[in-house]
């Protein structure tokens, strides 16, 4: 965590993008104004055989999986110790930190007693059996811990260099924990959904979806560092790290061969295969999702592919896409709460979900502009 | 002529139990078995209500009418299993009693005052009526004494003081506001503990099946914090009401005549204040009038006569507060709806999102692969990455 690694990028605050944002966050506060004074049931279509919607596919499940970009670093650099990926590890940490933050405050919107939220912290309340008490508790803890790894880019902005020498003294044990939570409600993540049994289509019902969603965390991860990596790089005209992201496609296709190996050998040896070539919505967004999983080894399978960045940054996003679907799909397509039963999201929710993202994206250009979280720049960078 | 007397109340005494109350052996059992369970008394405890009874020990009460419309005894005159007057001469030996005697004037006092001294520290006191205690006690007088001192006077040497109907158990309808005579109940007046039986008027057996109590076991019931008998008052009407299902089915009679009132709905948003009322009447039902008749089960609701702050004191319409269960503002739908499909607005955002996306997407990925393709033949890129991946 040497301060000469990273820089502010500097400029404006207020450009149209991040005006644009705001904007978005603001219609979403409106919405959920809505929703906390009139009930869930005046914004959202949830109904008794859909209670989880997209506030919690999208802003918990898909929102801390796409946040899983510091942890996945993290365990390049501290498990694996390849310290030529630790330019990388500031950025996610902030993409991580922003969204499990706001994947904690969604929870929130859609609790129908929000009000009663902090018995998840109150040890007389625990239910310690309960995977959702695992995955709440390592949430909550989690986003603690990124807030404290974080941390030294704050100190070191206020020339506080004292106090970023004692928080880096203890941080070995901030990044062990960050490396244990993740780990652990990402799996849970999945097995929430072994619990719901037969209501979950075969396809996506398997006793392996927690190591399923474990490593396409992982996947999410990486790809999320290839994503803002490039979106970054195009956002700010910043210099691409190649050197950096070549190996790292690499690492992720590796992990990508082994979760599909698992993935497609798991439904193999269910006997679910044959669901997959019937005629229906889950098997169309099952295939989506496997074409969205196999299209980065085409984007960034061999060296000339990766040598242009809208590959990396092709392959990142086709790999991103299918861990949201894997999730879309396992939580939402893949659910069948019996007949009758239907789920789209209202006009609401979908604000509220994309101001989420909005709010998430303006964090991440005000911090990077004003915090030194990006890669210092080698050269002067034609504004 | 008072040894003649006596006599002929030992003779009567020594008659078998069912010829003295006029029924047969078999009826007589059942009596006994019901006033045991009405006490909530175990198994097998109505033999000794049987064996007290078959006795005729009979013991002495004295009966004392204050502030009051005479109700309690009306309706105590009124029960027929059996009929009231063959028990009440014959279970007890009620010495005094305003109503019923023959006798007046003095001729009665002497006998209240010669009971009294025969039967010291034995004898049943039973109050009915209120109290009342402004300017020195003098709206009710009896015999030239005051309520207060009347009451005083037969408590002292009193094995147990029973104060029978509403208006001796808080005060009643004569405490109602202004309350104009300071009415109030008898344990104000005296220190001994009093059983209060209250309801306007209550039900007789309860009356009944504390005194055969007191002559089975030698004491009084256990009671609750306000002295009336748990086997009578421990529950809501509303627990044990024939209308609870309607309540718990949120179906009400909104208005008398109404079609919910012709089906037998229930009677809260009438006013009922079974709700926040202690009283056995849905089981023992109400003045022994036969089956079904008692407030609730004739389509009035409860004006709340046992309970002190509801009989007399609140409208008989207002809405009772529920005391076991707060009914929720609204209820769940009964048929949940599943889903609504989608929408358009729903459907333009999603379409809007996706666009923006896929534009952007497409954008970024044309900037990159232009700034690899510009920048690799002036090998500027090969430049920036080549030291820093050294």
């Amino acid at each position: 965590m040497s301060s000469h690694e990273h820089a502010p990028v500097g400029g404006r605050l207020l450009t149209p993008v991040t005006f644009f944002c705001v904007v978005l966050f603001i219609l979403a506060l409106a919405v959920l104004g809505v929703r906390f004074v009139h009930g869930l049931g005046s914004v959202t279509h949830l109904n008794d055989g859909y209670p989880w919607g997209i506030w919690v596919v999208a802003d918990v499940v898909i929102g801390s999986a796409l946040a899983c970009g510091g942890f996945a670093v993290a365990a390049l650099v501290y498990i694996f110790n390849k310290g030529e990926y630790h330019p990388l590890i500031r950025p996610a940490l902030l993409a991580s930190l922003l969204g499990y933050t706001l994947a904690g405050v969604g929870v929130l919107f859609d609790l129908g007693r929000y009000w009663n939220f902090y018995h998840i912290f109150m040890p007389g309340y625990a239910s310690p059996n309960s995977v959702m008490f695992e995955v709440a508790v390592c949430i909550s803890l989690y986003i603690a811990v990124l807030w404290i790894e974080f941390w030294p880019a704050v100190l070191e902005k206020f020339g506080l260099a004292d106090a970023k020498k004692k928080l880096v003294g203890t941080m070995y044990i901030f990044i062990g924990l960050g490396m244990v939570l993740p780990m652990m409600h990402q799996s849970s993540l999945g097995s929430l959904l072994i619990v719901f049994g037969h209501q979950i289509h075969p396809l996506w019902q398997s006793m392996l979806l927690p190591l399923i969603y474990l490593m396409t965390a992982v996947l999410i991860g990486y790809a999320i560092v290839l994503f803002e990596s490039c979106v970054a790089a195009a956002g700010y005209r910043r210099s691409i790290e190649t050197h950096l992201l070549n190996p790292l496609a690499k690492v992720m296709l590796g992990v990508l061969a082994a979760y599909l190996v698992i993935r497609v050998g798991d439904i193999v040896a269910r006997g679910a295969l044959a669901t997959a070539f019937q005629f229906n919505l889950q098997a169309l967004f099952f295939w989506l999702e496997m074409v969205c999983f196999a299209l980065p080894f085409y984007f960034v399978g061999s060296e000339a592919m990766r040598r242009n960045p809208a590959n990396l940054f092709l392959g990142g996003l086709y790999l991103l896409l299918g861990g949201i679907l894997l999730r879309i799909n396992s939580f939402l397509i893949g659910y069948m709460p019996g007949d009758n039963w239907s789920y789209f999201p209202s006009t609401g929710e979908l604000v509220v979900t994309v101001g989420l993202f909005a709010l998430k994206i303006a964090a991440y250009i005000i911090i990077t502009r004003r915090f030194p979280v990006l890669p210092r720049e080698q050269h002067a960078v034609a504004a | 002529m008072h040894h003649e007397l006596k006599q002929l109340a030992a003779a009567w005494a020594a008659r078998p139990v069912e010829e003295r109350l006029g029924m047969s052996r078999r009826e007589f059992m059942t009596f006994c078995a019901t006033l045991a369970t009405t006490l909530g008394l175990p198994t097998g405890a109505h033999a000794a209500v049987e064996q007290a009874m078959d006795k005729g020990r009979r013991p002495s009460v004295i009966w004392l009418h204050f502030q009051e419309c005479t109700g309690c005894t009306e309706s105590m005159l009124r029960a027929e299993h059996p009929t009231l007057e063959k028990l009440i001469l014959d279970v007890i030996s009620l010495d005094y009693h305003e109503t019923l005697f023959a006798a007046a004037g003095h001729q009665i006092e002497a006998a209240r005052k010669q009971a009294m001294a025969e039967n010291k520290g034995k004898y049943l006191l039973v109050v009915e009526g209120a109290i009342p205690t402004r300017d020195g006690g003098i709206y009710c007088k009896v015999g030239n004494q005051t309520a207060i001192e009347l009451t005083r006077e037969c408590a002292a040497d009193a094995a147990a003081v029973i104060a029978i109907g509403s208006c001796a158990a808080w005060g009643g309808m004569p405490s109602t506001d202004p309350n104009p005579t300071g009415a109030t109940g008898v344990h104000k007046i005296i220190d001994k503990p009093v059983v209060n039986i209250p309801g306007c008027p209550p039900n007789p057996y309860n009356f009944l099946a504390t005194v055969v109590h007191f002559l089975t076991f030698g004491s009084l019931p256990a009671v609750d914090h306000l002295n009336r008998p748990l086997f009578a008052y421990s529950r809501l009407i509303h627990e044990h009401c024939e209308r609870r299902a309607h309540f718990d089915a949120g179906r009400f009679a909104m208005e008398f005549g109404d079609d919910g009132h012709r089906k037998g709905y229930c009677l809260y948003k009438l006013g009922c204040k079974g709700p926040e009322t202690y009283a056995n009447c849905p089981t023992v039902l109400f003045g022994d009038a036969g089956a079904g008749t008692w407030p609730v089960g004739c389509g009035h609701p409860c004006i709340g006569c046992t309970e002190e702050g509801v009989g007399f004191t609140k409208p008989i319409h207002q809405l009772a507060k529920v005391k076991n269960l707060e009914p929720p503002v609204s209820y769940p739908r009964t048929r949940e709806e599943q889903g609504k499909g989608v929408s358009l607005g729903a459907a333009a955002v999603l379409a809007a999102v996706a666009g923006a996306a896929a534009g952007a997407g497409a954008m970024v990925a044309r900037n990159l692969g232009k700034g690899s393709g510009d920048q690799a033949p002036g090998s500027d890129d090969g430049g920036k990455s080549g030291p820093a991946g050294n």
